[in-house]
């Protein structure tokens, strides 16, 4: 019983803004409500999303998007639009499916055999199923950043300089310059300018998913997809890409996956909560923490499961 | 109640059992390389040697090789009398190389300082005393040191003139008969096409008509050196032991010499410089008397070669076939009938690739061949015999699993993200598999490469059928087409098999067929290590492994 307590307890010294709400001490999180009981406990709603997103600064929209893999659906009925220049965190308990839409975005799901999408996402207006628009050259505009920093074995100069040599440009000066942009874009360019024909292996984790964000930056994509970045980074690095973020927004429209709240409330201008596969409310970040108006997603910021 | 578990359920014994085993396997791979290291490089030691004069007034001269007890069934209780093994050399005078000496028949030994051992072109070595030299009639020296001084001074203006006469006969005449055999060809191919006259002819016929011209003059020229090698040695030899003991001499022309050693003298030094020697000559000579004698170089250079032409077709073919099991395969029941097939295929007796590469290859490809490219050959086949491309091929065929079964361990270990990562910046496939996935699993199919090489160095069976052979006439290379592919080639392992089971003189070999063993390893050791050192370099640059995180 006290377990249960303690843990609400600690998330909501956490996240203060929802204590404005009484918590039902009665249901401890030890035996906490499933995923499933939670969803099924209410009547299916629509989800509450904004409408404050103005139609001119919508990068990417998402409309009627169902997702299965094999027999197995994944995602259900989500639409939502980006904004631009906005850091839009999803958040969710594992499973929820916000890596699969995360990974809609780029087509990355086209890799995996069984997986099957219906409905459209538009990127900067385009449908990314477009048959005239190929995966790489959307994945050229659509930049990712994976969960675990995954540089090539390569040296750090050419780790950068991959993506822009694949989009075809030639010439050290050219490619110089790009590297040295992307590396100061992605705050590492005074801890490697000395070894950037070192082995990017040899880099630290927080320095390396630094690295992977210069890698992505390097083809100018418009919209950075970003897949739990921080998971496997200690604290330190976590502020540094953090901060890392909120600068590169003026640039790019970032989507970011993240297990932590502290982190989409930190970063993030708009949050998107997800659970089994659904869409439940999508607002403000501010708004989002302080007071949410679904009873799922206050369970969830309020550490009630997940 | 705190009980001790007992022994059996701890597991010392177990870990005794380990232990042990991994013991027994070290022992056995020392056991056997330090046996033929002590062997194979004892053969190069020249031993001093020693008289014996016996009971019966005879003597026997010659190296001591071995010492044992005479089996004697009538008396088991008894001491045992011993019995050594004389190595006595001159085969041409007493029929045999060994002989057996019991000890209670030997009334003394000595070591006589003036003993020679000759080193000969033919019949094995010669131990004896110098008598005389002639020039023709003249006698230039009699024995003693000063002939001796005389013989070593002869000998060596002697090797020049060999050196000459080799330069004659191996470049000059050599590069002759090619130029007539090539004259020859176009002839031939000219008939076959039905030219029978005409300019085309007539230049081929002149050009023939030169070419003999230039033999002839280089024939009398090689005539003329040879005429120079007038002198002569009588030596010697003291042996027979067993059928009363003769003294024997014989004359032999200088030009059959090929050292003479006063092994008694020659402190450890000299001794040492030339063990030094004898290796060399040992890995860079052609071999002699149906390989018992001389150097093993065309064996190295043929298995070297046929290991660099099966590394050449495997490489690619394993390599791209495990990409494609891999990378682009859908993985389903099919793939993993088809890798079992291929793990199992590695399993699969040598012989039997050497059979298959005899019926595809050599009748089925090598006809088509010499039927499509070589048709006015005739009954003379270029390419349907065996041949060093023949046997690389079926090596190439026996060892591609190791190469796949590598490779695809090595793909199947990079990460997925490492994948993702290039994919996610708009790479394609192939770009990703060609920048990034290649380069990380390069280390792994040198791995492959490596094991393929082991086993194809030491590989005989298959060989033997699809071109090698016991005396090749000339190395398996030449400047024109087909560039010596289609040539049969010698081969260490199936050297080793001819010396200990298939010569003349096999108690002679022996020493041989392990110092060639040696020589084997040490060659499988060299190319590996050559590969393991690229390997290496290449993980350093590339360490996918330590990469995934």
């Amino acid at each position: 019983m006290n377990t249960g307590e303690t843990a609400i307890n600690r998330i909501r010294i956490e996240v203060p803004q929802s204590s404005a709400r009484p918590v039902a001490p009665a249901r401890p999180a030890a035996h906490a409500p499933g995923i499933e009981e939670a969803a099924k406990g209410q009547a299916p709603e629509a989800a509450v999303t904004i409408e404050a997103i103005d139609p001119a600064q919508v990068e990417v929209e998402v409309e009627k998007v169902n997702l299965w893999y094999g027999a197995k659906q994944a995602l259900f009925d989500i639409n939502l639009t980006f904004a631009k220049n906005k850091v839009t965190a999803l958040i969710g308990p594992s499973g929820c499916g916000k890596s699969t839409l995360l990974r809609c975005f780029n087509r990355m799901n086209d890799l995996v055999d069984i997986c099957r999408m219906e409905g459209t996402i538009r990127v900067g207006g385009r449908d990314i199923r477009d048959p005239a628009l190929d995966a790489t050259e959307l994945r050229k505009n659509v930049g990712m950043v994976f969960q675990k920093p995954n540089p090539f074995p390569k040296t750090i100069y050419e780790n950068v300089a991959y993506g822009p040599r694949i989009q075809g440009v030639r010439g050290r000066e050219k490619l110089d310059v790009i590297v040295e942009r992307s590396i100061r874009q992605a705050a590492l360019w005074d801890e490697v300018k000395d070894r950037l024909n070192d082995s990017a292996l040899g880099l630290s984790g927080g320095q390396q998913q630094r690295l992977c964000i210069a890698r992505a930056v390097a083809v100018e994509p418009e919209v950075l997809l970003m897949d739990e970045p921080c998971s496997a980074l200690d604290p330190i690095s976590t502020g540094r890409i953090e901060d890392l973020m909120i600068d590169l927004k003026e640039k790019y429209t970032i989507l970011i996956v993240t297990h932590n709240m502290q982190q989409a409330a930190r970063v993030s201008d708009y949050t998107a909560y997800m659970l089994m596969g659904e869409m439940i409310e999508y607002r403000e970040t501010k708004e989002l923490f302080s007071r949410p108006r679904d009873k799922r997603t206050e369970d969830y910021i309020t550490g009630r499961f997940g | 109640m705190s009980r001790k578990p007992n022994i059996l359920r701890r597991g010392t014994p177990f870990i005794w059992l380990t232990g042990g085993a991994l013991a027994m396997s070290l022992l056995l791979v020392a056991g056997m390389l330090l046996l033929i290291l002590w062997k194979g490089l004892g053969f190069f030691w020249q031993k001093d040697l020693t008289l014996l004069r016996l009971n019966n007034g005879s003597a026997v001269l010659g190296e001591i090789v071995e010492r044992e007890a005479i089996p004697d069934l009538d008396s088991p209780g008894a001491p045992p009398k011993m019995r050594v093994k004389v190595k006595q050399g001159n085969r041409d005078l007493y029929g045999a190389d060994f002989v057996w000496v019991r000890e209670d028949e030997i009334a003394e030994r000595e070591r006589p300082e003036d003993a020679l051992a000759v080193e000969r072109l033919g019949w094995g070595d010669f131990f004896g005393y110098l008598k005389e030299i002639r020039d023709g009639d003249k006698v230039l020296a009699g024995g003693g040191a000063e002939g001796l001084a005389k013989l070593q001074e002869l000998l060596s203006a002697d090797y020049e003139l060999r050196a000459r006469i080799a330069k004659v006969e191996k470049n000059q005449i050599g590069a002759i008969n090619d130029a007539i055999h090539g004259a020859e060809l176009e002839l031939k191919k000219l008939a076959y096409y039905g030219t029978t006259m005409g300019p085309e002819v007539d230049a081929q016929k002149a050009l023939l008509a030169e070419h003999q011209k230039t033999y002839d003059e280089l024939v009398l020229d090689l005539t003329a050196l040879r005429r120079k090698q007038t002198v002569s040695v009588t030596l010697t030899a003291e042996g027979g032991a067993m059928s009363g003991g003769q003294q024997k001499e014989k004359t032999l022309p200088i030009s059959e010499l090929v050292e003479v050693l006063q092994p008694n003298r020659m402190g450890l030094g000299a001794k040492a410089a030339h063990y030094a020697s004898q290796l060399w000559s040992f890995v860079s000579t052609d071999p002699r008397e149906s390989n018992t004698e001389g150097g093993v170089f065309p064996a190295i250079f043929g298995t070297v070669l046929m290991v660099l032409i099966m590394s050449i077709f495997v490489t690619p073919f394993g390599v791209l076939a495990a990409f494609y099991l891999r990378e682009y395969a859908k993985q389903g029941r099919w793939v993993s009938v088809v890798r079992i097939a291929v793990n199992n295929l590695a399993g699969v007796p040598s012989i039997v690739f050497g059979v298959f590469g005899v019926g595809f290859f050599i009748h089925f490809v090598g006809a088509g061949i010499d039927n499509a490219f070589f048709p006015y050959m005739g009954n003379t086949p270029v390419f349907h015999s065996g041949g060093i491309l023949w046997a690389s091929l079926t090596l190439a065929l026996m060892t591609v699993p190791v190469v796949i079964v590598a490779t695809e361990e090595g793909l199947a270990a990079i990460p997925k993200s490492m994948r993702e990562g290039s994919l996610a910046l708009g790479a394609t496939k192939f770009e990703t598999t060609w920048s990034i996935v290649l380069p990380a699993v390069m280390p792994s199919i040198l791995t492959g490469l490596i094991l393929a090489m082991a086993r194809a160095a030491g590989e005989v069976a298959p060989l033997m059928i699809t071109g090698v052979v016991k005396i090749a006439p000339a190395l398996p290379v030449s400047a024109s087409f087909p560039f010596g592919l289609e040539r049969q080639f010698m081969h260490l392992g199936f050297h080793i098999f001819d010396l200990g089971f298939q010569s003349p003189n096999v108690d002679a070999a022996r020493p041989m067929v392990y110092a060639t063993t040696l020589l084997l390893i040490v060659l499988v050791l060299v190319l590996n290590i050559g590969a393991i050192w690229i390997r290496n370099r290449l993980r350093q640059k590339y360490s996918a492994a330590t990469a995934a995180i």
